[in-house]
């Protein structure tokens, strides 16, 4: 499953990588705390949170993600967006909550298969 | 210091990287430099994964809590090195610290997802060897050694 197809689906507002949306998503990953992220998410997954500023640019490219899914239609900070772009993470905001927005994708990847 | 039963083996990559503390806007630029690297040396992903979280967190660490510091990575055909000196007020409880969930961390450092007192056990977790020694009103230093493995990670 690309990110193109989750894109589509939540009608996620794309907000950088617009030109990377053929990435493969292996799995999702949902939180906050930085440090938990660092630790137990994947290469791969699609990393949904709330914060939005610009230190979740250097997690999810260290950890390889296939992109950030902001939620509650939080909008990234600017200097945020900047990182992705040089970076290479694709932003995309659902106005939905955190819960709904993983519950969707989950289902997705689940049911179509990763 | 003890001695060093690898410091025959021929080191190659070293480099001593430094971080600035307060400045979150910088912080993470060295993990990813490391990262680059490591990648470019071809080590595996599981290396590359493990060393840079280590990195991530000692220098989320200096960033959040020290005046300033530096990291230094070694890499040899056996392990990586990776050293996180400080200079800052120190831990003065190295007990209470290595807690999983005990933080001294600002609301500000908080609120962005940092100081959740998971850093030194993720840290402690992803090496093979961790030593962590502090001195009250100096500076922290961490030493961790990432084992690698010639038949699994390449090099």
């Amino acid at each position: 499953m690309d990110l193109a197809a989750i894109v589509k689906a939540l009608g996620l507002k794309v907000r950088s990588g617009a030109d990377l949306l053929d990435r493969k998503v292996t799995g999702g990953f949902t939180g906050d705390l930085l440090s938990d992220v660092m630790a137990h998410s994947s290469e791969g997954n699609l990393w949904i949170t709330r914060q939005v500023h610009q230190n979740i640019i250097a997690v999810a490219s260290l950890k390889d993600h296939a992109g950030i899914v902001l939620v509650q239609g939080n909008e990234p900070a600017a200097d945020t967006l900047e990182k992705a772009v040089k970076e290479k993470v694709p932003i995309l905001v659902s106005d939905l909550s955190g819960f709904e927005t993983a519950g969707k994708i989950y289902a997705i990847l689940k049911v179509r298969g990763v | 210091m003890t001695k060093n039963v690898f410091a025959h083996e021929t080191t190659l990559y070293e480099n001593k990287f430094p971080v600035e503390g307060g400045n979150f806007d910088k912080a993470g630029q060295v993990s990813s430099q490391i990262k680059a690297i490591l990648k470019r040396m071809k080590l595996s992903s599981e290396i590359i994964r493990r060393v840079a979280l280590v990195s991530y967190e000692s220098e989320i660490n200096i960033v959040s809590y020290a005046r300033k510091g530096h990291i230094h990575i070694q890499v040899k055909p056996d392990y990586v090195l990776i050293e996180a000196i400080d200079e800052g007020d120190g831990i003065p409880d190295l007990e209470l610290a290595m807690q999983q969930g005990w933080s001294t961390a600002s609301q500000r450092i908080r609120e962005m997802g940092f100081g959740a007192g998971m850093g030194l056990c993720n840290i402690k977790n992803f090496s093979d060897f961790f030593r962590i020694s502090s001195d009250v009103g100096k500076g922290t230093q961490l030493k961790m050694v990432i084992k690698i493995d010639k038949i699994f990670d390449g090099i």
